[in-house]
């Protein structure tokens, strides 16, 4: 009978083994998947026995913790003293939902696990000594006076405003509105719930600022300029005829204003007063590809590279039945509309400051980014985030020929509510129209500095549901803002 | 150095592990280091003297390894059900004495010659069934958790499923060496009587919907004939078997399909069917709510755990995360604050259990004994790899205890029983065999 025993024996251990394989593979090769998993209740719980790293604006305190002790346990549960100013960058950290924002893309820096060899030391001596991992301190960049001042400009309109530093790409205000308090996210979802703005719905947790994909309207023909003078077959003065509209596809494409063909015009002049005529009539003559190209240059098609999670910024580009779509070929695509920001073409508010931001710095656009540096709990700057640049999507003399019509565009176009006296700003307006009066998208681009300088400021605001134009709706809250930061003890 | 001698070292040993376990889960209950656990580990340490002492009179040529196992698994059982619960911890350090005196009880009654089962193994084949039928008896039975399982006179609970479990090993040990030529020889009609007791047996279990307990009652049988016989196929005619009534219950219960679903897809990225309250929800929030949690607790773990006392199973709010979590669920607690390194320890634990008991199944001389043993070692691997292998994904989820560590009296006295049916084995296969 012990022949039999044996291998009753071997299958008895080979069982248990089979547990210790089992065991090894949740422990090890599937845990990282396991942990990232947005119903992993545990880990995030497990988390709040971390101290937290502070979330600053370089003044004030965006995210602080509060130390609750239970069982025995000290628990760090997360405060957000300015409520929703910066809510939508700062996201939060709570045990019943799934972390948003910063807290959620940075969790490994503010949770001290993300860390070089002499600080995992560090870490895992704390733990062993019984006391709490502290995690790294994220300082960012926004201004949150400008901050506030967009948040009030915008009002209880919903849209966005984004300004950063052309030069270095810091994002200062990256504001989305409605907003809301990122402290009821724990115990009083419902309220956020019950938000309410000028649109429907409010969808408060949205950060319209880079996930808010709206058309884009005039402010493309920016994009489109810059294709055109790339190409090298137009210069700022180059002639066209305006008849008040244009032919694409066999349809009358009207000008914004019909009644007042302006007959013959240079391109500076058509960009000042933003006709669509003759960009559709470039749009034609490019066709579609070149001028995606050119988008492409200044980040189109890709996700803006930014701190927050990937999830919460999306690319602009053609879409086509919600997917983002590159056309394969020239005739998939309407060029002349989208020359002037119809078609499928869909933008987010940071793609678009970045546009700006390029002209501004000379056709050269910087990496954006929201967070300065990162400070270790001794108090050390643990990691500065780099100024670098992201692609050159202009050449400098093109760069500087759009800014040119911008500014003219400002002083005496389309956007003169945006001027700042002392300051040049140059900008571009745009009016989505969705074919239902008193339901465009509004927008207004620009760029600001002082004279003979580099500009110190883009900006990008976005406005959804109004009967007005840009000009007369976004321009006068890119000015606000603007002048907040330009002038940062002018209105205190 | 004699076989009780080295059980003694051993048990120091497993003396000193412990303390330190279950000081560390004292003392990150407390959050200060104190002393107030001493007396808890030493009233654990004395119950376990008792039983080294009675095993030192009654069977001292016994294997001196397998007290220490069982002692080192219970006092870890002990740590993190005290973890989990401090009350349930006391009263499971109860029912560990409680273990140990029906254990000594056991020893003592058969220490002339445990043999005289054998002549009873009918009674015991019986008997198990009526154990098993007990919960369903109206006014005794409890249904606990849509299992009947239960058992209630006055305010203690009871399980006789437990005890039914090893009145079917004696019976088949018995009844197999019995009649194992004729078996193998294929001898139809001696397969009548084992048919009706195990069928029956079986047929109790599934009405009851105690899946788990079947499943191992199944395979120990199946391990045991194979063993008395050496024909492969009768277990390959067993597995047929197995498959036609599980596909039967497969269509029968839905609680079986759940199961089932539950272990093939937990996740699932749209909302399903939720069988819980019948509304639309993602599976890992209704009907594999159980096995995610507990998985997640096993991942959180990884190499080196979060330690005794630090791990999570609750929400901020204090409410527990993983249901069951001291009896099915008592593994994924281990393996998150123990992790890899520990959890496998543990495992490697139940391994040199097993491997124990198997070798005194090889050595023992006759045999009824020899199938006893390997029926009983084979019973405590069978019995971990359906509840650990069920929480680690391994196999459907069925809610059995894990052996000397879950919590729950009826699993720890009868795991005793068997323990003391392995020493008492083990003793005379040392000492019938030539000096």
């Amino acid at each position: 009978m012990n022949t039999q025993l044996q291998r009753v024996a071997w299958t008895a251990m080979a069982l248990i083994v089979a547990l210790v394989v089992a065991t090894t593979y949740w422990q090890t090769w599937a845990r990282p998947g396991l942990a990232a998993r947005q119903d992993n209740e545990i880990q995030r719980v497990a988390e709040f026995e971390v101290r937290r790293g502070l979330i600053l604006a370089p003044e004030r305190r965006l995210a602080r913790n509060e130390v609750v002790r239970r069982r025995g346990k000290s628990l760090y549960f997360r405060k957000y003293p300015q409520g929703k100013l910066a809510a939508h960058v700062v996201g939060y950290s709570t045990a019943s939902r799934a972390r948003a924002g910063l807290e959620q893309s940075l969790n490994g820096i503010l949770t001290g696990t993300e860390r070089d060899l002499a600080g995992l030391v560090e870490s895992q001596l704390d733990e062993l000594r019984g006391e709490p991992i502290v995690g790294d301190t994220v300082v960012t960049t926004l201004d949150l006076r400008a901050q506030q001042v967009a948040l009030e400009a915008l009002g209880r309109r919903c849209g966005s405003v984004v300004a950063l530093d052309p030069r270095s790409g810091k994002l200062l205000v990256m504001a989305s509105s409605p907003s809301y308090d990122p402290n009821l996210i724990e115990n009083n979802f419902g309220l956020i719930d019950r938000i309410t703005a000028d649109c429907r719905p409010a969808a408060p947790l949205l950060n319209r600022a880079s996930q808010g994909l709206y058309p884009p309207g005039s402010i493309f023909k920016v994009v489109t300029a810059a294709a055109a003078l790339e190409s090298n077959r137009w210069k700022p003065d180059s002639g066209f005829v305006d008849p008040g509209y244009c032919i694409a596809y066999g349809k009358r494409v009207n000008n914004f204003d019909t009644s007042r063909p302006f007959g013959a015009i240079d391109l500076a002049t058509a960009l000042q007063y933003s006709v669509n005529s003759v960009f559709c009539n470039i749009g034609k003559s490019l066709g579609a590809k070149r001028i995606l190209e050119q988008a492409r240059k200044f980040g189109f098609y890709d996700r803006p590279p930014l701190e927050t999670p990937e999830t919460e910024r999306y690319p602009s580009g053609l879409y086509d039945r919600g997917d983002l779509w590159f056309p394969e070929k020239d005739f998939q695509v309407d060029a002349g509309r989208m020359a002037f920001g119809q078609e499928r073409m869909l933008v987010t508010p940071l793609q678009m400051a970045m546009v700006a931001g390029g002209i501004g710095n000379g056709g050269i656009v910087m990496r954006p980014s929201v967070v300065d540096r990162f400070v270790s709990p001794k108090g050390t700057t643990a990691d500065r985030v780099e100024r670098v640049q992201l692609r050159r999507a202009v050449g400098p003399v093109n760069a500087r020929d759009i800014g040119a019509m911008m500014v003219r565009a400002v002083e005496a176009g389309t956007g003169t509510s945006a001027r700042i006296s002392g300051y040049r700003v140059g900008g571009k307006t745009g009016t989505a129209e969705t074919g239902v009066a008193g339901r465009n998208t509004t927008w207004f681009i620009a760029f600001a500095g002082r004279r003979g300088e580099r500009p110190e400021v883009a900006i990008a605001v976005v406005l959804e549901g109004q009967s007005s134009t840009g000009g007369s709706t976004a321009a006068p809250v890119a000015r606000t803002v603007m002048e907040a930061l330009l002038r940062p003890t002018a209105n205190p | 150095m004699s076989a009780r001698n080295r059980e003694l070292l051993t048990l120091v040993l497993a003396a000193l592990v412990a303390s330190a376990a279950f000081a560390s889960a004292w003392i990150a209950d407390t959050a200060e280091v104190e002393q107030g656990w001493v007396p808890w580990a030493a009233l654990l340490a004395g119950v376990f003297v008792v039983a080294h002492l009675v095993a030192r009179v009654v069977v001292p040529d016994a294997d001196p390894t397998l007290l220490p196992l069982a002692a080192l698994l219970c006092a870890i059982g002990l740590t993190f059900v005290y973890r989990i619960d401090p009350d349930d911890g006391r009263r499971q350090l109860v029912w560990v004495a409680v273990g140990v005196l029906a254990f000594s009880l056991a020893l003592l009654w058969l220490r002339y010659d445990y043999r005289v089962l054998e002549r009873y193994k009918y009674l015991f084949g019986v008997s198990a069934i009526v154990l098993l039928m007990l919960p369903s008896v109206p006014g005794l039975g409890e249904r606990i958790n849509g299992v009947k399982l239960w058992v209630s006179i006055g305010p203690l609970q009871f399980q006789p499923g437990e005890i039914a479990k090893i009145f079917l090993v004696v019976f088949l040990a018995g009844y197999l060496r019995d009649k194992r030529e004729s078996l193998a020889s294929g001898r139809l009609k001696d397969v009548g009587p084992l048919v009706a007791i195990w069928g029956g047996a079986m047929l109790v279990l599934v009405q009851t919907s105690d899946l788990g307990s079947a499943l191992l009652n199944f395979g120990i049988f199946l391990a045991m004939v194979y063993a008395a016989t050496g024909r492969l196929s009768f277990v390959a005619a067993g597995v047929v078997l197995f498959a036609g009534g599980a596909a039967v219950l497969y269509n029968a219960l839905d609680r079986v399909q759940q199961r089932v679903t539950v272990w093939l897809e937990p996740w699932t990225d749209d909302k399903v069917y939720c069988t819980l309250n019948g509304a639309l929800e993602y599976r890992q929030n209704c009907d594999s709510y159980q096995l995610v949690k507990s998985l997640y607790s096993i991942a959180n773990g990884g190499y080196g755990g979060t330690g005794i006392g630090r791990g999570t199973f609750e929400t901020i709010d204090g409410t527990p995360l993983i249901p069951y979590l001291e009896t099915d669920f008592v593994y994924s607690a281990i393996a998150q604050e123990l992790g890899l390194v520990g959890s496998a320890a543990v495992l490697l634990l139940f391994l040199a259990l097993v491997a124990r008991a198997m070798r005194v199944a090889l050595i023992a001389h006759d045999g009824f004994s020899k199938l006893l043993a390997a029926g009983l070692a084979f019973g405590f691997a069978l019995q971990t790899f359906i509840i650990v292998g069920g929480v680690l994904r391994l196999v459907p989820l069925t809610g059995i205890t894990l052996p000397f560590v879950s919590y729950g009296g009826s699993s720890i006295v009868s795991n005793f029983l068997m323990l003391a049916l392995l020493m008492l084995v083990s003793n005379r296969a040392v000492q019938g065999a030539p000096r």
